[in-house]
């Protein structure tokens, strides 16, 4: 049995130790928002965080998962960045199919809690691991630089 | 609504095969009464206005006022689980924050108003439904505003309806849709609808947010992948390297006995692993040991392919299209140039990877799939089931992705999911893996061209001779009845015989080439490499005759062009000819006509390192009139990255009938590195809607080419670009 705390809460899996987080998370405990794009952390449908730190859990073996704090889009939402960077999201609207979704909006908010003013090039840099077929990068783009303005307005002494 | 006919006389008989040849297929099912066509504008005139749709099989109107709206096409992406709403919403007069969707079953009343049977595809859902979803929501609208009049004892001409209710402004009476559904829904359809005039229009042409945006930003979006059931088993198949090819022995001991794993199957396309979860069954299908009856398809290598079909290129083919006389326009030409193409195999690779969730019982099969195909795959899954098809049932989930991909007439991935959950006995989870994705074939054919083409002294052009290679789409599906006109696969040579310049001699001939590569529509179809080709071409011509290149084919386009408004809209907005570009950085343009809908895209491209850099798109687009024009945006952004994917890295290559590539790694698409800036332009119209999902895609590749010469004097000429050395 491996102890795993997801989005704040305790739950216990039997799973081998091997087995990558994204499918403890999918087939174990039918949290379905974390998503398989290539098994090989190739496209970064399956980001989640991992103690705040964005990781490809198709990559992550449950067992280095386990003490550890795994937030998932199912969770995203539970801290105020992640809400404004939803909000960003659903403003833009930036999904076509949306299978990629999660995968970006885990990694936009990785990147927003190191660094809420990343320029052009630091969202590039951050976020070339996650693909989209749809070619939806230059909404999420202004989505990430709509949700930069918007905690920068919410600091004090920031643009109001 | 004004509409043309086309081709509808002509096209009676091979529709009449379409519909005998899909029946005969499809084991006897009768799949409605619609003929198929090829043009969106067609689709609106035979959407046959006395056709009356019952608006309760799309519309369904709750106590609460809150308004679900039934959505014959699969949600893929492009957005018509907003638009088509909108049409529906226009006409019923309804409160759009309270409208929501859900996808429709497998049903008659559900088919395509231009196929006749159920599917997604062709960039057709908005101009075929355009007439008929407009027409269901009036018919409820009607008969809201009837049930309020009956009830108030009033003439229904004193009653009007706006915003979810039905008011009537001399008594000041006033019911929701909500309250009035059931009187509404007893009474007889109306045959008196007339639908508003565009001017009228408030939630058409206006942008609309997506309804599915909510759910795809919060996890709770459901695709095939995501649908778990009681007792549900995973299962993986381990699927031939080579197409074609069948197991001969397999020994799966170690398999057997891994933790998790419920059981081994052979089935007809391979050897199933079934496991509690994906990684025991992919933990499991690696220990298998399998040995392949390979058959032909080992033969093929791609290096010796391009040659045989280069060889065939220079072959006299079938001829698609003929005007003048090209022997005697060349033997007239002041300068002539020849070139060949080669063009490769290329994967959709969607997002999520192809799954199917398939609940068998001896009396009924329930499916759950992302599936641009409903009627075909509900077909044939009953046919391999030995059941009727009334007695398969299909949800269709969120598409991760299509590409026409999940548009297949063969059911594919359909029929497998069927015959596992046979051997099995079980509720069963097919699962792709994003390699068996990769190697699992139906892709865009592999092409080879060449064309010849002259001009005059005075830079016209004067003959043109395009010769295209490749397989045929539509072979052996029912499609090949009335889209394959003797011999000649319209898909195969669209955008070649559609060519729209002034050339007065002028032939494209095709050779149809077979093998065990399973091919299919992939985003664009023909006009993926056709628009390449010729948009090159044209560009080479342009540079032979010393001639600016957009007015060199503004000159060779007939006046009354819809290509002109697009090709003027994309050079103003870009600054053709008057911009002045950073240094090493140059333009390219392309013009093309695809799903009736016609994009001009100018490209700023640079190279970096020999590597070739966009930096900047600049699109005008003439689909009609504008349902959502945000969509329309996202469409074209989405299009053009697809295109320049494969533009600048996609293709598909065999080494003795071994797929080369198998994930990301290596077929890799763009990323947010190689994004270029992206502005879409839309040409203000009164036509009816045309599609918009595809034509962003095919004039991407052409305006970078066409850029790159300009930057180093090379014509690209062969697909994918990164396989040039560039400097």
């Amino acid at each position: 049995m491996i102890t795993l705390n997801i989005n704040g809460k305790t739950t216990g899996v039997d799973a081998d130790p091997n087995t990558p987080l994204l499918w403890v998370l999918r087939d174990h405990l039918q949290m379905t928002g974390t998503k398989y794009g290539c098994g090989i952390a190739q496209c970064g449908a399956c980001t989640v965080h991992l103690d705040g730190q964005a990781v490809r859990s198709c990559q992550t073996p449950v067992s280095m998962a386990s003490g550890r704090q795994v937030t998932t889009i199912e969770g995203v939402a539970a801290s105020a960045l992640g809400k404004t960077v939803q909000a960003a999201w659903q403003e833009v609207d930036v999904p076509q199919c949306g299978y990629c979704q999660s995968g970006q909006i885990m990694s936009a908010t990785a990147l927003l809690m190191e660094n809420p003013r990343p320029s052009e090039a630091q969202i590039s840099a951050a976020m070339d691991g996650n693909l989209c077929r749809c070619g939806t990068y230059n909404r999420v783009r202004a989505a990430i630089q709509a949700a930069s303005a918007q905690l920068a307005s919410e600091q004090p002494g920031g643009a109001k | 609504m004004k509409t043309k006919m086309r081709n509808t006389a002509a096209q009676n008989p091979s529709r009449r095969k379409f519909l005998k040849e899909s029946v005969a297929l499809m084991g006897g099912l009768v799949i409605g009464f619609y003929l198929p066509t090829q043009g969106g504008r067609a689709y609106a005139a035979e959407a046959p206005a006395k056709q009356v749709y019952p608006p309760d099989a799309f519309i369904h109107i709750a106590p609460d006022d809150s308004i679900t709206i039934v959505v014959n096409k699969s949600e893929m992406g492009q957005g018509v689980y907003t638009s088509l709403p909108m049409l529906i919403a226009e006409e019923l007069e309804a409160d759009w924050s309270r409208i929501s969707v859900v996808s429709a079953p497998v049903g008659a009343v559900y088919n395509h108003t231009g196929f006749g049977m159920q599917l997604t595809g062709g960039s057709s859902s908005i101009p075929s439904s355009w007439e008929q979803m407009r027409r269901v929501g009036a018919s409820a609208r009607i008969l809201l505003v009837r049930a309020a009049a009956q009830q108030w004892g009033v003439p229904e001409s004193e009653c009007h309806a706006g915003n979810s209710r039905v008011i009537h402004a001399g008594s000041g009476r006033e019911a929701s849709y909500g309250a009035l559904a059931d009187a509404a829904a007893k009474l007889p359809l109306p045959n008196d609808v007339v639908l508003k005039s565009p001017k009228d229009f408030k939630i058409i042409g206006k942008p609309m947010k997506r309804l599915d945006t909510p759910a795809k930003i919060n996890g709770t979006a459901q695709f095939g992948l995501d649908v778990y059931l009681p007792g549900i088993l995973t299962v993986l198949v381990a699927r031939s390297p080579v197409f074609g090819g069948k197991v001969k022995s397999f020994a799966a001991t170690g398999a057997r006995k891994l933790p998790g794993v419920q059981g081994v199957y052979q089935v007809p396309t391979g050897i199933a692993v079934a496991a509690s979860g994906f990684w025991p069954a992919k933990t499991a299908r690696d220990l298998l040991v399998i040995e392949w009856d390979e058959g032909p398809g080992a033969a093929l290598t791609t290096t010796k392919m391009v040659a045989e079909y280069l060889a065939l290129a220079g072959q006299p083919g079938l001829v698609a299209r003929k005007g003048g006389d090209t022997v005697q326009g060349f033997r007239k030409a002041h300068k002539s140039v020849t070139a060949e193409y080669e063009v490769p195999y290329l994967a959709h690779a969607a997002m999520e990877p192809l799954n199917v969730v398939v609940d068998l019982k001896p009396d009924r099969c329930v499916i759950w799939t992302g599936t641009q195909m409903q009627t075909m795959d509900c077909a044939m899954a009953a046919k391999t089931a030995g059941l009727k098809p009334e007695q398969v049932q299909i949800h269709t989930t969120f598409l991760g992705g299509g590409f026409g991909r999940r548009a297949n007439p063969r059911s594919d991935f359909v029929i497998e999911a069927v015959q596992v959950a046979m051997a099995v006995g079980k509720p069963v989870k097919v699962v792709w893996t994003r390699e068996d994705d990769t190697r699992g074939g139906y892709y865009r054919p592999m092409w080879a061209d060449h064309i010849e083409a002259g001009i005059a002294k005075d830079g016209k052009p004067l003959a043109w001779k395009h010769t295209i290679v490749g397989q045929s789409i539509v072979a052996d599906t029912p499609f090949e009845g009335f889209m394959t006109h003797n011999g000649i696969d319209a898909t195969s040579v669209e955008g070649a015989s559609t060519l729209p310049y002034m050339i007065p001699n002028l032939q494209v001939e095709l050779h149809s080439t077979k093998n065990a590569v399973p091919v299919q529509w992939w985003r664009s179809v023909g006009h993926s490499h056709t628009a390449f080709v010729v948009e090159t071409m044209v560009d080479e011509l342009a540079h032979l005759a010393g001639k600016d290149p957009v007015a060199y084919r503004m000159a060779m386009l007939p006046a009354a062009s819809r290509y002109r408004g697009v090709l003027q809209l994309a050079a103003d907005k870009a600054g053709w000819g008057r911009k002045k570009l950073p240094a090493g950085h140059a333009y390219g343009v392309a013009v093309h006509q695809s799903f009736n809908s016609y994009v001009a895209q100018i490209a700023e491209v640079s190279l970096d390192s020999g590597k070739i850099r966009v930096h900047r798109v600049v699109a005008a687009v003439d689909c009609g009139m504008i349902v959502n024009p945000d969509g329309i945006h996202q469409q074209i952004e989405g299009a053009i990255v697809f295109g320049l994917s494969a533009a600048l890295h996609g293709a598909i290559t065999l080494e003795k009938g071994r797929v080369m590539q198998s994930n990301f790694n290596d077929y890799p698409p763009l990323r947010y590195s190689e994004m270029p800036l992206v502005e879409v332009h839309i040409v203000a119209s009164s036509e009816p809607p045309t599609g918009i999902g595809e034509p962003g895609t095919p004039p991407i590749a052409p305006a970078v080419a066409n850029a790159v010469f300009r930057l180093t004097g090379k014509r690209m000429r062969r697909m994918p670009f990164d396989r040039e050395k560039l400097v």
